[in-house]
């Protein structure tokens, strides 16, 4: 997934095309097809591989005096720059961060001080602007120290707003960040964004449900769908509708989100598929520490939860959960027995 | 949003703080401010040790156990012995 953009407007200067390695247009457009493979990639189409070739790219007709901004070489984050880019003059330095976003990139160091010295030499970056300033995303800066890139490159860090929908203003207004353009959100939108991509990555888990729902089935312990849809609801709220409604759970800490979201599926079950003290107990067991484990995976996908604090979940909440997980698979098999002995 | 408060790493040496004001401008959860050339943290329960502001703090002010935040890695790492990593 090579992106090898040609289209532009303006022709190169003769300064430029002079370079051996002339920096190459980026159009400002969005197409059908990227906004196609963009949904696709958020359900994990190719996701590893959808990644653009970095360099230095010219937006406009960025000249000498041209901003310069740093990202990402995952073609969704440079897909969200450069449509955010319309109608602007300036360069895009794209770094190798293997097809990784930004603020993931920056947490494993390769959105960092050592790539962004390698990409400003290897583009030639000083022979082409005049000024000496790159302004990098703020998310990029836990990868990033600013007074190392001063001393490799020469280049002074500006740390560009969170949300490259600001950066029209971030520049209009001098290259000054606004406090709500520092600040992080995790609202709606970024859940939404996020949540296919947790349903995707558990499919081995629906796997396990579906043979596990047969296998209650099969022994005519329940019917069908009393079997199955318990389990696969389950794994549906800790990965979508608990995620999706987070500040809706109450208490902090994910493990007891999860719980209260697998409580509340589990005393559904029980009121749509009446059974006896057996069924009642295996729902009660067995579902909400599956929902609670999933919705304290998803702490890897906000932009709040501390490493601290997921230590601390992992402490208080191992055993208990391990615990009731354990007897909800006693009941499972106690369930299965009786049907077969019935 | 807020997450767990009491058992975040973050602190900020304010002796050897030398006022360039990085640490207020990496910050997501805006958990600095600068007041008379010093950095002081007006929300320090916000931090989720993304470890920005150490990396930017040219005097070396600030200490913060950051690393990877997701449940997964850091199960996986507690069984393994390894260091977390997402993979």
């Amino acid at each position: 997934m090579v992106l090898i953009p040609r289209q532009g407007v303006a022709a190169f200067s003769p300064a430029t095309i002079t370079l051996p390695d002339a920096p190459r247009y980026l159009t400002t457009s969005i197409s059908l097809h990227d906004r196609l493979e963009h949904l696709l990639v958020r359900f994990g189409w190719r996701r590893r591989q959808y990644r653009t070739e970095p360099a230095l790219y010219r937006i406009g007709s960025a000249t000498a005096e041209s901003p310069v901004i740093v990202t990402a070489n995952y073609k969704l984050t440079l897909d969200k720059v450069r449509g955010a880019c319309a109608g602007l003059d300036l360069w895009i330095l794209v770094l190798d961060t293997h097809g990784i976003n930004v603020w993931c990139a920056a947490g494993k160091g390769t959105f960092g001080t050592d790539e962004i010295a390698r990409m400003a030499k290897e583009s030639r970056l000083a022979d082409i602007v005049k000024h000496r300033r790159l302004i990098v995303p703020q998310l990029g800066a836990s990868g990033v120290s600013a007074h190392r890139v001063k001393e490799l490159t020469g280049f002074t860090v500006v740390y560009g707003p969170v949300r490259i929908t600001d950066l029209r203003a971030f520049l209009a207004a001098g290259m000054q960040a606004s406090d709500a353009m520092r600040r992080v959100h995790f609202d709606l939108a970024d859940r939404i964004a996020v949540t296919p991509m947790e349903l995707v990555l558990s499919w081995q888990l629906f796997l396990a449900a579906l043979a596990a729902g047969l296998l209650l089935w099969a022994s005519r312990a329940s019917t069908l769908g009393a079997a199955i849809v318990p389990f696969i609801g389950a794994i549906i709220m800790g990965t979508v509708i608990v995620p999706l409604s987070l500040p809706l759970f109450p208490f902090r800490p994910f493990v007891l989100k999860g719980l209260a979201g697998g409580l509340l599926w589990a005393f559904a079950m029980i009121a749509f598929f009446p059974g006896d003290i057996l069924t009642v107990a295996r729902h009660l067991t067995l579902l909400p520490p599956v929902t609670a484990y999933l919705v304290f995976n998803f702490t890897g996908s906000t932009a709040f939860t501390s490493p601290s604090g997921v230590k601390a979940e992992i402490r208080w909440f191992t055993w208990p959960l391990l615990i009731w997980f354990v007897a909800g698979v006693g009941l499972f098999f106690a369930e299965l027995v009786r049907g077969w002995l019935l | 949003m807020r997450y767990l408060e009491s058992v975040v790493t973050l602190n900020l040496d304010t002796e050897k703080c030398v006022g360039c004001g990085r640490c207020a401008d990496v910050c997501p959860h805006r958990v600095f401010t600068m007041t008379d050339r010093k950095a002081t943290m007006v929300d320090r329960g916000a931090c989720m040790e993304c470890g920005a502001c150490r990396k930017n703090c040219p005097a070396g002010a600030i200490t913060v156990e950051a690393g990877v935040g997701c449940a997964y890695a850091l199960i996986r790492s507690r069984i393994t012995g390894k260091e977390a990593c997402c993979g």
